[in-house]
């Protein structure tokens, strides 16, 4: 690579490095240094009185345990969800796609608060003793996770070249075999991709966790958020800050030595024109990924439905029409469709800055140097990239707030700045836009790009004709991650939304905290609206995606 | 090529029209920040309150405020009251707004001791308000207080043809096995109340063996008030199975139905702890003229008669009335439990590890 091209690559790299250095690196750090300084002195003391304590430790192990349990059922069940629900096609299935992908944006105290009343003593399932139970923690830990797995997966075995697996059908090889010998190698890159995530999601879920498992089960995010939001123990809640960090550092190196063993050039074919319909053969798939859509999907969404259109007085749809208030004695500043606008306008700006800065970031790291140092640069600012996911909302919220006053010593204050809600949200979406772009990008051959080059064409223009057609395809699924992140954050947006402008989760929150069955239920009602929201937007992006790609062909 | 280029920059356009709309349409409340800016006559500015995700004021109210003082009030609310206090705390040589409502007794004394607040002491402040000060000190202003309480199921207990608790003592009772939900005192602030409420009663050096006998009895631990109200308690709409929860004294009239006579839900009167917010004005403010203007205005007649609808408090003003349903349905416990806040401050956390090792184990 020619020392300009070099300089090139590093301008674009320069963009997103700056948009995570300013509004995650830097408050992050800052927050943390605070903890492990005292009277301006370096202080490490800290470590030596957490991990001293037995429930550290405790909550590590917890911690491990629920995240790696979470991570093993989302991917186990996903992988079958992705092959029916990209891989084979049948009737209703854009609804299906969009429909797995609700649970993903909905609040948590909703979700805990449904969980909780399937499974509490007297509930429907109370009969099964799971309320309290890491087994409750895990199986909402999957319904929200769900969905990372079936797309991130199906979104690039849709467009795997099935001919290699045919090949091994005819030369004699069972499905299953076919399966294992030659599909799923090649899946490997997306499933550690998405495994990844979800791993993270899980390690840093919090009011599920603390809803579901009470203070037995805590891990290390709810002791962050305890530590700082209530105990003001900036020492502790650093300690474990670096504690998190660590594992997320482990957890992103180890998914990446499994992913370089396996990525290679693959075939992709230009559209998933090629899928065959469901068929008898694919029984299998289809009953686990049927029973997992029915109980554990669309059963909580169904409660959820159903309790929405309950009010004292029976059946009604009163709590949909009281979206146009403000609450039960007027709890809230606007009615519920207001803040539904709010989060709609935040949702715009936040997809746009991640479509961009994501984008370019997967760009970036898709490039194969021949240089050592080139491609642990890359691998370092891929892993960079990833933080976010593992890193507490408690943390970057507060850090904001200390660090943004006079940032960089320049003579501005962005604590107050109506754009934070939206780059905050934006900060923990890109990891999901690379996520969705990167194993494409991985996987189209450089030679196609060498072949361009020699031809004459510029960067530029290898990028427009070599990169692009074959991103656009999965470029429908990162703004629809982006656009339902956005819908759905609620950790770092309650720190900084200003209260006469809430977006609609920070408003179920409100409503479902207070006393009084109109504000239960025009919570449930908002939920609803919200999950709606969030399947038309799926819809959209799934559309909008294979229809631009045939276009070009 | 060209029709996808053309696309691409429709897209492009399109995003950022959006978004040009959004910062338009965002930005000009806060670009009029400053007790300095003169935007049209009698506008002398903006007051920055930072409060809690509890706090409601109506448009009403608001534009009440301006047109008493000319000040235009904006808002910050970071989260519930323990990340409030925190960030204040953390946020101190530059505070991001000018007055602060929402610390309670719970935690007035970080703030006063890390030196949060400037003092103030204001005229509007009558002698039924001054009986809810803090300290000397008028670093902070009282506005309204409540009190946290175990709510009852009526129905449920006269169904059984059981007595209904009255003490915090009965609910150790084997009578009341299992029927209890409380929540989790390092999470959540009714919890801590609790806590509090037991720690006052049983004293330092029984609180806990009350706590083992709880345990013994049953009692369910909950993070927070909405699942352990929502889920558990089976006097609101969620039809849990217990019929005692820690709620608030002000909880029972919404559970009356609209034209109700008899309120469903109760609470127990002596097993209630007094919460007091308060209001002061944050040191190092831009805008401690407006600051102080923003706590007069909580201490009138019309802040303080909304108090009751919107945050579900008592006003600590005798001049405005509460709500007839309040009167009938919501009654003040005549001797709440209390406590001194420097002591609560100093033993909190503590005390809450204790809880913690007594009653998860």
């Amino acid at each position: 690579m020619t020392a300009r091209r070099w300089v090139g690559w590093g301008l674009v790299a320069a963009v997103p490095l700056a948009f995570l250095g300013l509004f995650f690196v830097l408050p992050t750090g800052t927050l943390i240094a605070r903890g492990f300084s005292t009277g301006g002195s370096l202080d490490l003391s800290g470590f030596g009185e957490v991990f001293s304590r037995p429930r550290t430790w405790r909550i590590v192990g917890l911690t491990f345990l629920q995240a790696t349990l979470g991570t093993v059922f989302a991917v186990g069940l996903g992988i079958p969800g992705a092959y029916v629900l990209y891989r084979r096609r049948f009737r209703g299935q854009w609804l299906a796609r969009a429909l797995v992908t609700v649970p993903f944006v909905l609040p948590t105290v909703v979700v805990g608060v449904a969980f909780r009343s399937l499974l509490a003593e007297g509930g429907p399932l109370g009969a099964l003793h799971l309320d309290g139970t890491l087994a409750a923690i895990v199986a909402a830990l999957v319904f929200f996770n769900y969905s990372v797995v079936v797309r991130t997966v199906g979104g690039f075995w849709a467009h795997l070249d099935p001919r290699a697996e045919q090949a091994a059908r005819v030369l004699g090889a069972p499905p299953w075999r076919a399966f294992l010998s030659v599909t799923l190698p090649a899946l490997v890159p997306a499933i550690t991709a998405a495994a990844s995530i979800v791993f993270l999601f899980c390690a840093t879920a919090f009011g599920i966790v603390l809803i579901l498992g009470g203070i037995r089960f805590g891990t290390i995010e709810t002791e962050i958020w305890i530590q700082t939001t209530q105990f003001l123990n900036l020492r502790a809640a650093s300690v474990l800050s670096v504690v998190q960090l660590v594992v997320v550092g482990a957890v992103l190196g180890v998914s990446g030595a499994a992913r370089r063993r396996r990525e290679r050039a693959l075939h992709l074919t230009a559209v998933d024109a090629a899928r065959e319909r469901l068929g008898r053969a694919d029984w299998a798939p289809a009953v686990v990924t049927g029973l997992v859509g029915a109980v554990l999907i669309a059963l909580p969404m169904l409660s959820l439905v159903l309790r929405s259109l309950q009010t004292s007085h029976g059946w009604s749809l009163q709590n949909y029409a009281n979206l146009a208030t403000t609450g039960g004695r007027g709890v809230l500043t606007g009615t519920v469709w207001a803040a539904l606008g709010n989060s709609v306008r935040t949702a715009f700006v936040a997809t746009a800055i991640a479509v961009v800065v994501g984008a370019l970031v997967a760009l970036v790291v898709s490039r194969r140097p021949h240089s050592r140092s080139g491609r642990r640069a890359i691998e370092t600012l891929d892993a960079v990239f990833m933080l976010p996911l593992g890193v507490s909302a408690v943390t970057v919220g507060f850090g904001f707030l200390i660090a943004l006053h006079r940032p960089l010593g320049l003579d501005i204050d962005l604590r107050t700045w109506w754009g934070l809600v939206p780059v905050a949200q934006a900060v923990v979406a890109v990891p999901l836009v690379v996520r969705s772009l990167l194993p494409v990008l991985r996987a189209i051959d450089p030679r196609l790009r060498q072949a361009a080059a020699m031809l004459g064409a510029s960067p530029w223009r290898v990028f427009q004709a070599v990169d692009l057609p074959m991103v656009r395809r999965a470029l429908g699924l990162a703004i629809g991650f982006a656009f339902a992140v956005s819908l759905g954050e609620f950790g770092a947006t309650s720190f900084l939304v200003r209260p006469d402008r809430p977006t609609l989760p920070i408003v179920i929150y409100r409503l479902i905290g207070r006393p009084g069955a109109e504000n239960l239920g025009m919570a449930l009602a908002a939920s609803v609206v919200l999950a709606a929201l969030t399947a038309a937007v799926m819809m959209l992006a799934e559309r909008w995606r294979p229809a631009s790609a045939m276009g070009e062909l | 090529m060209a029709r996808r280029l053309a696309s691409l920059a429709a897209v492009a356009a399109l995003a950022l029209t959006l978004s040009a709309c959004t910062s338009g349409g965002q930005a000009k409340p806060s670009s009029t920040g400053g007790a300095s800016g003169s935007i049209s006559a009698g506008a002398r500015g903006t007051v920055v309150l930072v409060t809690h995700d509890s706090f409601v004021i109506s448009d009403a109210l608001i534009a009440e405020f301006k047109l008493k003082t000319g000040y235009t009030l904006e808002q910050r609310a970071p989260g519930d009251v323990g990340v409030l206090v925190n960030q204040l705390v953390l946020t101190k040589d530059a505070p991001i707004g000018d007055v602060t409502f929402g610390i309670d007794n719970t935690f007035a004394s970080r703030a006063v001791s890390n030196g949060v607040l400037a003092a103030y002491r204001s005229p509007a402040e009558g002698t039924s308000a001054a009986k809810f000060d803090l300290d000397s000190s008028n670093n902070l202003t009282p506005i309204d207080y409540g009190d946290v309480c175990v709510n009852v199921d009526h129905g449920w207990f006269s169904a059984k043809g059981i007595p209904e608790p009255v003490t915090l003592a009965d609910l150790a009772k084997p009578a009341y096995k299992d029927l209890l939900a409380v929540e989790n005192p390092a999470t959540s602030s009714p919890g801590l109340a609790f806590m509090l409420a037991t720690v006052s009663a049983f004293g330092a050096d029984g609180w806990q063996g009350y706590w083992s006998q709880l345990k013994t009895n049953g009692v369910k631990i909950d993070a927070g008030w909405t699942d352990a109200y929502t889920v558990d308690f089976s006097g609101s709409s969620g039809k849990g199975s217990r019929p005692l929860v820690v709620s608030y004294a002000s909880s029972p009239p919404d559970e009356v139905p609209a034209g109700g006579t008899t309120a469903p839900t109760g609470a127990l009167l002596d097993t209630c702890f007094r919460q007091v917010e308060y209001a002061g004005v944050l040191a190092g403010a831009k805008n401690p003229a407006g600051a102080k203007a923003f706590i007069d205005f909580m201490l009138g007649d019309s802040f303080q008669a909304a108090l009751p609808g919107a945050m579900y408090v008592y006003p600590v003003s005798s001049s405005v009335k509460v709500p007839d349903t309040w009167a009938t349905f919501a009654p003040i416990p005549s001797s709440p439990f209390s406590m001194d806040p420097a002591q609560i401050d100093k033993n909190r956390d503590g005390w809450i590890q204790k809880w913690t090792d007594t009653v998860i184990g």
